[in-house]
């Protein structure tokens, strides 16, 4: 690591200035844009731990939303009894072991199965835990009693954020990280050569699950009261999953960046124009698959890399945008006449 | 007695729910394509009955004159323009299947924005064939009933063909091993472009039918693809018979055991069998091993 910190030391000492800037922001801007922050870092979060897990080994979970209430749900009904922190660890640890028993019994399911699953098991949990509320609890909501600040909420998040995305970088460069591409790949082959794959998905699986949980606990922290509708609300799980698909799950800050936009479009339209929201997701579902299969990521490194040997080799190359359009046009056309 | 009534009224209501899979299962089982804006021409399916009979002011199944050849048009326009270039891009079948979710679950979002856009959001339903009929000693609506008979007509209907002509053989044929069946002949393309939408007719059908005896809002597509998606999956993908059984237990298992349980369990029981059915066999229960 300390050789990388070496030739990067531009990258490193300008995202260390950005992550300052950051930090420092709550002071100079009003609370609404620091509350529009704070979903933007819970988006991130939950984007790159998405892709930690989905995006390299191509098990698409729709179950974000379940974890992420597990964790709301942990939350709500643990910080009356203990302190606020031991409340969000607690919150991740739930969120751990639910994804230790859900992935032990569901991962051998592939592709579409997988996918429907989770879907399913969403909604399975909203609704098993608003009966119980309603018939055990006599009450649909639970009231949240923490006197937390705005401020903190946008610190917390922010390094949560921070360290999923460090996290997951720093895994994708050791042998978990290796073996998670090789799962995606092609499983068979991942285990014929040694590789525990039940283990390294389970446990990633996990890991991936108790980050979103931890987030679904720091976001609680804003709400007054909190309900099963609230705390399972499929919404979540597609955005993270557009997200993270946009960016490009195949590289670290790739689903930070898919977050940004997407965040911003539902800041604008889920307001005034909620129908519209959906739509607009909708289209970039299909979007991504034809134009953008694997994400904004990597074709922003392709064109830089474009870029810079044009420049070493003195041509300014035709603008990037219009080849790169043309080439996706050619490539379905041809398709279309096969 | 009253479990008989209840146990009568899950075999009716499952028999519509056979129905609904009937349409998937062509779509997933012959086109290979696992549509998940399916339960959007079911929805459009209902709009189209409301409609017919509050603005119209016409039988409630005319609308099916309206419905069905849109849903035909459009599967037909989804399969070859937006589907043909991910089979042909893809591969393998998992690539494929991950693209096809991907799609479909934009087109299924598109579409439900759309129709809350155009519809709004609140419950709409209209009162059809409301009366009591005896059965066999119990009483039901004649609307479950009407349902449950259109769904029996369909179903055997289809059956036919794709026993007895040359077009079902065809499609049985893709069903089996497409590559094999391309080799004796058979265009797939165009084969399996004319199930999916076959398929996406039969739910707008499945659509209208239901629209008689419950009320909807443009919502609740999403809900009828995952009960097709439980029954195909349960039947086993590409199976007639068995999807229409598969129907029968779902309707039954839903009615009963909201019934003995809960009714505000309904949708969770829905889940909790599809998901025991998931893990402890995901080929179906009507396949052979």
């Amino acid at each position: 690591m300390p050789e990388l910190v070496h030739k990067n030391w531009l990258i490193v000492v300008l995202l260390a200035l950005g992550v300052l800037i950051l930090a420092l922001l709550p002071r100079l801007v009003s609370n609404y844009v620091i509350s529009l922050f704070i979903v933007l870092y819970a988006n991130v979060a939950l984007a790159t731990a998405w892709a930690f897990f989905s995006g390299t080994t191509r098990y698409i979970s729709l179950a974000t939303a379940a974890f992420f209430g597990v964790g709301i749900y942990a939350l709500a009904i643990l910080h009356v009894h203990v302190p606020l922190p031991a409340a969000l660890l607690g919150a991740v640890i739930v969120g751990f072991l639910v994804a230790l028993v859900v992935g032990l019994s569901t991962l051998r399911l592939r592709g579409v199965y997988f996918v429907v699953f989770t879907f399913g098991l969403t909604e399975l949990v909203h609704q098993v835990l608003n009966w119980w509320e309603i018939k055990v609890n006599r009450t649909v909501t639970r009231y949240i009693f923490a006197d937390v600040s705005n401020v903190s909420i946008y610190e917390t998040l922010l390094a949560v954020a921070l360290v999923t995305i460090l996290g997951s970088w720093y895994v994708s460069r050791t042998r978990l990280g290796f073996a998670l591409r090789a799962i995606g790949e092609d499983e068979t082959v991942a285990r014929h050569t040694g590789i525990d794959t039940t283990r390294v998905k389970v446990l990633c699986f996990a890991i991936s699950a108790s980050v979103m949980a931890l987030v679904g606990a720091v976001l609680a922290l804003r709400y007054p009261y909190i309900d099963a509708s609230i705390a399972f609300n499929n919404t979540w799980s597609f955005q993270v999953l557009i997200a993270a698909l946009l960016g490009g799950p195949t590289r670290p800050w790739g689903p930070a960046l898919g977050a940004i936009p997407l965040v911003l479009l539902s800041d604008y339209l889920a307001g005034t124009f909620p129908h519209h929201f959906g739509i607009a997701l909708g289209l970039c579902f299909v979007v991504i698959v034809y134009f953008l299969p694997g994400g904004v990521a990597p074709l922003l490194e392709r064109t830089y890399r474009r870029w810079a040997a044009a420049r070493a080799s003195g041509t300014w190359p035709p603008s990037p945008v219009a080849a790169w359009l043309k080439a996706r046009l050619a490539r379905l056309n041809a398709l279309w006449r096969m | 007695m009253i479990l008989f009534e209840v146990f009568l009224g899950g075999l009716l209501l499952g028999g519509t729910y056979g129905l609904i899979a009937l349409g998937l299962n062509l779509q997933y089982g012959v086109a290979r394509i696992l549509n998940l804006s399916y339960g959007e021409f079911f929805m459009g399916g209902a709009f189209t009955a409301f409609f017919t009979i509050t603005l119209w002011k016409l039988n409630p199944l005319l609308g099916g004159f309206v419905s069905l050849p849109i849903a035909f048009a459009v599967n037909w326009l989804m399969y070859q323009v937006l589907m043909i270039p991910l089979i042909r891009r893809a591969p393998d079948q998992d690539v494929l299947d991950a693209d096809v979710v991907l799609v479909t679950f934009g087109l299924f979002f598109v579409m439900q924005g759309l129709a809350l856009v155009g519809w709004g959001g609140d419950l709409h339903g209209y009162s059809y064939l409301s009366t009591g009929v005896p059965v066999l000693g119990a009483t039901v609506a004649a609307n479950r009933l009407l349902a449950f008979l259109g769904a029996c007509v369909l179903a055997s209907a289809l059956f036919l063909v794709l026993r007895r002509t040359r077009f079902g053989g065809a499609l049985r044929a893709i069903t089996i091993d497409p590559v094999a069946a391309s080799l004796v002949g058979v265009d797939v393309r165009k084969y399996s472009a004319l199930a999916f939408a076959a398929g996406g007719a039969l739910a707008a059908a499945s659509g209208m039918l239901v629209s008689t005896f419950i009320s909807f809002t443009a919502t609740i597509g999403v809900e009828y693809t995952l009960k097709a998606l439980i029954v195909v999956i349960m039947a086993g993908v590409g199976r007639v018979t068995g999807t229409l059984a598969a129907g029968l237990v779902l309707g039954v298992v839903e009615a009963v055991g909201g019934y003995l349980l809960d009714p505000a369990l309904t949708i969770a029981i829905n889940f909790g069998l599809f998901m025991l059915v998931l893990l402890l066999r995901p080929t179906g229960l009507f396949t052979r091993a």
